[in-house]
């Protein structure tokens, strides 16, 4: 189905809409057309959605009730969860949210690894998103440091001395960055601004990222361009926008199941004892969300090293479109690429594993090794597939994979015949 | 003629002017970057004065400056000599005991762990001296590093005695 131009249908609409094309915006997106061949890993780009408006929404509330100040940020934790109404739940749905976010933005990538959704014509979506991404991640870390216990603090400290691997400058840095010469007050109020600050920069790249994927429009499990204005797209709305509601649920059920049944899962009991700049507790670890460059930075035996190490692991994904040269773009027809993405999602949970444990023996040689593999795969294994990978035969349409299978025509009558009677000729 | 002394007049006043401007722009963003550094308040705690006379040989206090633990350790003859014995040659970042110790007997230094900035353990480590819990960086008994990720010695803070009993910090 093709997008057909919005037509207002009363004076008022279209003297509206003459003057702000609002109407004919929404108009597009629920007619937008999407591939009708969408599996469920496509659903995930909701999901985002929603959890970034849950964190904004909770987010805004915790800060009625908060105070950032080194001597009663901790304390006004433990009241929002002891004594604001609901504030134990607004806490528990902004920490776990959080957690969610970042495994659903995970899925959102390595679907798109997968499927090869960064390659031409999509590049810049995915660019966008890995913008998103290093948001995120400033975000998060700096939401943690807000409760000022031992792992807030503990994890300021040594996330910001990162930036004293800098050479000359980088005693500089950090003291700009702390307002002091250590993580203190100022640090925490910095924080709280930018935390604050930084979702609704990612709400404005979301925009653009969305922008951006109404452009080429959405790839597909195939990988092959669909036909818009055939019958390969469905509109937005209702098709995919139900699609997304059942995923949300189901992703929510998960959601709430760590909300009520087991709110400390995911963080650390550290976290539980206010800041103390004269104790380090015994095992630093950051969140889960951040371990895989965790491991990586402990990996490399030298300060300087581990710190360009760490933050190429995420600036070499910006290179992925002309790193990865094949010319198709789902795994689905790429026998040898498909093996090494498996390969690369075992290796980065390894990381991520090793990340959260002592930096000693048997850890330390699969870190290495796990870092080595990391960069093998998207500097020298990609664009190597990329020329010499056997890829099998593409499809001509997203329809063929379904209906070429021995049989499917004759069921898809069947179910058809049951719901729209006998006279199914015309079907396909 | 004309025509061709007329663009390089205003090739010049654009020049200028983006020139101008651009300076303009710097000093208006500095305020808006130096608001970030350390502040009047926080440098003004820039010195702590310690009671050291009831520590015993091979005791350790840490105080606070500057939100900084600081260690000064009283140290026994058998740390010393371990610490001077020690050759140069097998130091990542060479400094002799005696640079870093004015009374052999004091060692004052920053208890900052110099790879990413976690509080060392006193008394740990292959080197009898401290260790970082965090990635695992060992220092010997004068606070030198000597194994692990961490790429210089703990810093040794400036520091006077005041009298035999005061040090001074800062």
């Amino acid at each position: 189905m093709s997008e057909e131009k919005y037509v207002p249908k009363t004076k008022l609409a279209e003297w509206f809409d003459s003057r702000l094309p609002l109407l004919s915006l929404s108009h597009h997106l629920k007619s937008y057309p999407t591939p009708k061949n969408l599996n469920y890993w496509w659903t995930f780009g909701g999901i985002l959605t929603f959890c970034l408006i849950t964190q904004i929404v909770t987010g805004i509330i915790l800060a009625m009730h908060y105070v950032a100040h080194t001597e009663h940020a901790f304390a006004s934790i433990e009241h929002i969860m002891r004594d604001v109404n609901y504030g134990w739940l607004m806490r528990y749905v902004h920490s776990n949210g959080a957690s969610m976010f970042f495994l659903a933005v995970y899925i959102h990538i390595f679907r798109g690894l997968y499927f090869g959704s960064y390659k031409a014509p999509r590049e810049m979506i995915w660019i966008i998103g890995l913008a998103i991404y290093l948001l995120m991640m400033a975000t998060a870390f700096m939401g943690y440091v807000l409760p000022w216990g031992q792992m807030s603090f503990w994890g300021a400290t040594v996330i910001t001395n990162l930036f004293s691997a800098i050479p000359l400058i980088g005693e500089s840095v950090t003291n700009w960055l702390w307002g002091g010469f250590s993580v203190d007050n100022p640090t925490l109020n910095r924080f709280y601004s930018l935390h604050y600050l930084l979702p609704f920069l990612i709400f404005g790249l979301v925009i653009l990222h969305i922008w951006s994927l109404h452009i080429p429009g959405n790839n597909n499990p195939v990988g092959i361009d669909v036909k818009k204005g055939s019958n390969e797209t469905m509109p937005f709305h209702p098709y995919m926008v139900m699609k997304d509601l059942l995923a949300l649920l189901a992703f929510l059920l998960l959601f709430f199941a760590f909300v009520f049944f087991m709110p400390d899962f995911l963080g650390h009991p550290d976290n539980y004892i206010p800041a103390d700049p004269l104790i380090t507790p015994a095992h630093i670890v950051p969140e889960w969300y951040l371990l895989p460059f965790y491991a990586i930075l402990r990996a490399i035996p030298s300060k300087l090293g581990g710190v360009i190490f760490m933050f190429a692991s995420i600036f070499v994904l910006v290179g992925l479109p002309w790193l990865d040269s094949s010319k198709v773009r789902s795994a689905t027809f790429r026998p040898i690429y498909r093996k090494f993405f498996w390969v690369l999602v075992v290796t980065v949970i390894l990381l991520g594993y090793l990340g959260a444990k002592p930096p000693e023996g048997i850890y330390l040689i699969l870190a290495r090794i796990g870092t080595a593999y990391y960069f093998i795969h998207f500097l020298i294994l990609l664009p190597l597939l990329g020329r010499y990978e056997k890829t099998e035969p593409l499809p001509l349409s997203i329809s063929d994979p379904v209906l070429d299978k021995p049989g499917a025509m004759d069921k898809l009558k069947e179910m058809a015949g049951k719901y729209e009677g006998e006279n199914v000729a015309t079907f396909k | 003629m004309t025509n061709k002394v007329e663009p390089k007049r205003r090739n010049f006043l654009f020049t200028a002017t983006y020139t101008i401007g651009a300076v303009g722009l710097g000093a208006a963003v500095w305020p808006l970057v130096d608001q970030m550094n350390p502040d009047a308040s926080v440098k003004a705690l820039s010195t702590t004065e310690v009671d050291v006379s009831s520590i015993e040989p091979g005791k350790e206090i840490t105080v606070l400056w500057r939100g900084k633990p600081i260690f000064i350790k009283r140290r026994t003859e058998k740390e010393i000599s371990e610490a001077a014995k020690v050759n140069l040659k097998d130091l990542k970042d060479p400094e002799k005991d005696s640079d870093r110790a004015k009374n052999p007997e004091w060692l004052v230094m920053i208890g900052v762990c110099t790879h990413l900035g976690c509080v060392p353990l006193k008394n740990k480590g292959e080197y009898k001296g401290w260790f970082c819990p965090c990635h695992g960086s060992h220092y010997d008994t004068s606070g030198r590093i000597r194994k692990g990720p961490a790429p210089t010695n703990l810093e040794i803070p400036k520091y006077e005695f005041v009298d035999m009993n005061t040090i001074k910090i800062g």
